[in-house]
């Protein structure tokens, strides 16, 4: 029978740190595009790694980096929820018919790929920052940290279909924002 | 298959997660309908963009510490243990997919991470076992017709030693029970294995980096090639090699 080994354990330590902290820079990276705040993100992913560490008996695969994102959204979630943007403070407390509109209502358009290929990081960053919650989440996750839908779907907890409409919903939105931007005099 | 449904699946088809009947289907609407080719287009660009723009923060110093901190100190020992990130399989059933209304999307399966995590042991076998070369030459014009009849492509060999990359050789490997070619890069002290392999899919996909097992790798397609670049280099260096070979590569075929 397998004993339960203390946070001390050395060959255990030994795993967190081969399997878990190369994956730093993606939990913060996350932490950062869910609260916008560097400090907060710091506080949320050592809380994180901690809560990490503590569990570990209990990961089982399938995969390092969505268990660790799931952990860092409860983290957020629950020391940060007042602060979150969503009106509700809970990530997923958004009304279905929000996630069933039309996305796109516009007619074709044409030379976008110009102004699309001109941003920056830094309006990159501040345009994805000015996206609603769930959808920011699923965009970061998908374009930045660069997870597959089901590993997206299994650290949001929601189904693979709820994953794709909120990608194709954060990437409507993004676009929209991201051509606007360029329309205003700078 | 009707718009509604294609402005959804463009999604899954820019992200490579359909397999390839739906891929297909995808493609065929797409081929026919000029809206539905513009979203294409208009969203590849933009992932473009935001894979080329620095987009990733870096963990500060500090928290990193506070962090490690926390652990009991390491014992010295040798790495054992790899099997955690590999030849894992979902155990619950992917739920019914409620929110587009779409019926049948059979989504591919984690074949990249698995093949990703192959590449790392290669790259780690080829560090291990004194087997990093079968040519050995710093010319390219060597090297690439070493490859000739080894295998069903002929990986792209690029001179980059201008650049602070020095070509050392080519060796065949064996990924995802396929024989595959890798080119042998060296800066410093450091080994690159770009490894190289034909796809199917001739759609273009910008570079991505990713952390393995505390290697980075960049993955690519270009040309209906697949390449992952395999190094302990950090991976802002790593990321340079890539730009290198990429513009490198576009210059050659294009010039």
């Amino acid at each position: 029978m397998p004993v339960t080994a203390a946070n001390d354990d050395p060959e255990r330590a030994r795993r967190f740190r081969e399997t878990a902290l190369p994956h730093l820079d993606d939990v913060y990276t996350l932490a950062r595009y869910l609260l916008r705040d560097p400090t907060d993100a710091e506080d949320a992913v050592q809380e994180c790694y901690l809560r990490a560490l503590k569990h570990f008996d209990g990961y089982r695969g399938p995969a390092m980096k969505p268990w660790l994102f799931a952990i860092l959204r409860n983290v957020c979630r629950a020391e940060y929820g007042r602060r979150a943007s969503s009106p509700t403070g809970a990530i997923e407390d958004m009304p279905e018919s929000a996630e069933q509109t039309p996305l796109w209502n516009e007619a074709q358009e044409t030379p976008e790929a110009q102004v699309l290929r001109t941003r920056d990081a830094a309006t990159i960053r501040r345009l994805v920052a000015a996206l609603a919650e769930p959808f920011r989440e699923t965009f970061v996750l998908r374009e930045i940290n660069n997870l597959s839908y089901r590993e997206i779907a299994e650290a949001v907890g929601a189904p693979v279909g709820t994953v794709m409409s909120r990608l194709a919903r954060a990437r409507a939105m993004l676009r929209s924002a991201w051509m606007a931007e360029e329309e205003q005099p700078r | 298959m009707t718009c509604e449904e294609a402005e959804i699946l463009l999604h899954a088809l820019m992200d490579g997660e359909l397999d390839a009947g739906h891929a297909r289907e995808v493609e065929e609407h797409i081929a026919g309908c000029p809206a539905c080719a513009a979203q294409l287009a208009a969203y590849r660009e933009m992932s473009q963009a935001i894979a080329t723009a620095k987009m990733k923060y870096t963990a500060p110093l500090a928290l990193r510490r506070r962090i490690e901190a926390a652990l009991p100190p390491p014992q010295t020992r040798a790495p054992s243990r790899r099997a955690v990130l590999r030849g894992f399989a979902f155990g619950s059933a992917v739920s019914a997919i409620a929110a587009t209304g779409l019926v049948a999307i059979v989504l591919r399966e984690d074949e990249l991470q698995r093949v990703q995590s192959e590449i790392v042991s290669a790259h780690l076998r080829s560090l291990q076992a004194g087997h990093l070369t079968d040519v050995i030459s710093t010319d390219q014009h060597t090297v690439k017709p070493w490859f000739n009849g080894k295998l069903d492509v002929s990986p792209p060999v690029i001179d980059l030693t201008a650049q602070g990359f020095t070509l050392i050789g080519g060796r065949l490997d064996y990924v995802d029970a396929r024989a595959i070619g890798a080119v042998v890069y060296k800066r410093r002290a450091h080994i690159i294995n770009l490894f190289v392999a034909q796809t199917s899919n001739t759609e273009r996909r910008a570079a991505k980096i990713e952390t393995l097992q505390g290697f980075n790798i960049r993955c690519w397609r270009d040309r209906g090639l697949n390449f992952w670049a395999v190094s302990d280099l950090a991976a802002d260096e790593l990321a340079e090699f890539g730009d290198r070979f990429e513009s490198t590569m576009r210059v050659n075929t294009e010039g």
